[in-house]
């Protein structure tokens, strides 16, 4: 409880003073996480469109693997992509590894399949509505994508949400990737790890109350700017 | 290059093994207003929407006088229960015109004059998902007129709307019909299909049992269980 109690003392202070490391490693969560969100939406949010209009043979069998990979170990995407990128891997050559742009690729890998799942998940039920009348107009498919991504843009804001509530506090996979470097690569998340394994439990929790007014206070910008609970809009 | 006559040689929708629809053998013309009729689960949706082509069909032909791709694009359909897109009353008219490809703008100011056609001027921004039933159905009929179709399918257009929704609907398809578009309609309501049929199709059990000019059919239909049905008996 005293740990608690002084965490919540420290990230106090740490506001307050507006603590240069803090702000360093807050912009740099923010943007790795957004960066990362935004590419994993550029490929989500399609594709799950893509598997609510079209039918093809594999389609259910894509479906499981896209709700299976919701559940992959961060720390085994690190891996990955730790060989991949390692000076001995595939695309070592573009020395990326310990960047984070390291970390974004892997906040990419783990944060597409949730945002397709929870996309798609949406989208098939508006597709269930749309199906026939947009046929009845004689929508090509991608004008069936884009009908249905631009009116069920709320539902996917959710989508969006989730994927980046995963990201935001995701710590194996960048841990791996990036390294917790001072200065570099340190991130909230990777902050907090070294600073537990130190003792610091204050400082600890301190990052960590930061992280979760972070995770709401961009989730409640989001949702503002959405205007999600305005009255007769999605 | 001319769409009708439209004509189906012994078009049949399956499912599951179960004949919906069909066969079916029918010419129909390029005038005036059919009209669909039959008791509930006669397959009189699945016939139009077989005939529009949203249903696919699992033998027979089913031919337009011009090729297929242009006749779907001169033609729309207006469904029993309207689809709103999540848009406004606006942007759900203008919607097939911007598919079309035409400019934002422009859709925009045909859809408000379609709005303003059906009575719905007053109310362009309104989400269409907050319309009552009455209006739902006169934005779906605008969405389906704004292209300005040669045929428009109807599947019971009216079926839970009041007195006045229904009277305002049946003008404007009145008036649809007066400028050329061919209405191909089904109905529940005998005073409907008196009011509007040219001529009138009777179904049951997924086949077509008359194909009649209305005045023939209502002065007295051809087949007992056409008789039966203008009775207001039960036909199965």
């Amino acid at each position: 409880m005293t740990d608690l109690w002084a965490g919540l003392s420290q990230a106090f202070w740490l506001l307050v003073t507006l603590d240069a490391d803090l702000v360093e490693i807050t912009l740099r969560s923010l943007r790795v996480t957004l960066t990362a969100l935004a590419i994993a939406c550029a490929i989500a949010l399609p594709l799950a469109a893509f598997l609510a209009v079209r039918r093809f043979r594999l389609r259910r069998a894509t479906i499981a693997v896209l709700n299976a990979l919701m559940g992959l170990p961060p720390v085994v995407v690190g891996l990955v992509v730790y060989v991949f990128l390692s000076r001995a891997g595939p695309f070592g050559v573009f020395g990326l590894l310990f960047t984070p742009t390291a970390m974004i690729i892997a906040q990419v890998i783990i944060v597409v399949p949730l945002v397709a799942s929870v996309a798609h998940q949406s989208l098939r039920e508006l597709w269930s509505d749309y199906h026939d009348l947009l046929i009845s107009m004689n929508a090509t498919q991608l004008q069936r994508i884009q009908a249905l991504l631009w009116d069920g843009r709320r539902a996917l804001l959710t989508a969006a949400l989730a994927g980046f509530g995963r990201a935001i506090g995701e710590v194996g996979a960048i841990m791996v990737v990036g390294g917790n470097i001072d200065h570099a690569t340190r991130v909230l998340t990777t902050a907090i790890a070294l600073e537990t394994g130190k003792g610091e439990f204050a400082m600890a929790l301190g990052l960590g109350f930061v992280l979760i007014a972070l995770a709401i206070a961009v989730n409640l910008c989001i949702h503002w700017l959405g205007r999600t609970e305005s009255e007769g809009r999605w | 290059m001319q769409m009708f006559p439209l004509v189906a040689k012994g078009a049949q929708v399956r499912r599951r093994g179960k004949v919906l629809v069909g066969p079916v053998d029918l010419t129909l013309g390029g005038q005036g207003t059919s009209i669909v009729i039959g008791p509930n689960g006669a397959g009189k949706t699945t016939l139009l929407k077989m005939l529009h082509g949203i249903v696919r069909m699992n033998g027979g032909s089913l031919d337009w006088a011009c090729p297929l791709e242009e006749a779907q694009k001169r033609q729309a359909f207006v469904f029993q229960t309207p689809v709103m897109m999540r848009r406004t009353v606006i942007d759900n008219i203008a919607y097939p015109l911007r598919l079309t490809g035409m400019g934002r703008k422009d859709a925009r100011e045909r859809a408000a004059d379609w709005a303003s056609r059906v009575g719905l001027g007053e109310i362009l921004q309104r989400q269409a998902t907050m319309l009552s039933g009455g209006e739902r159905q006169k934005l779906a009929l605008a969405r389906a007129l704004v292209r300005e179709p040669e045929v428009l399918f109807l599947d019971e257009p009216c079926a839970a709307l009041d007195g006045r929704a229904t009277r305002e609907i049946e003008e404007i398809l009145a008036h649809a019909s007066d400028s050329g578009t061919r209405l191909i309609m089904s109905t529940h309501n005998m005073g409907q299909a008196r009011r509007l049929a040219d001529e009138v199709i009777f179904v049951l059990g997924g086949r077509i049992h008359e194909f009649s000019p209305a005045d023939e059919f209502f002065a007295g239909p051809g087949t007992s269980q056409g008789r039966a049905f203008l009775n207001g008996d039960i036909v199965e």
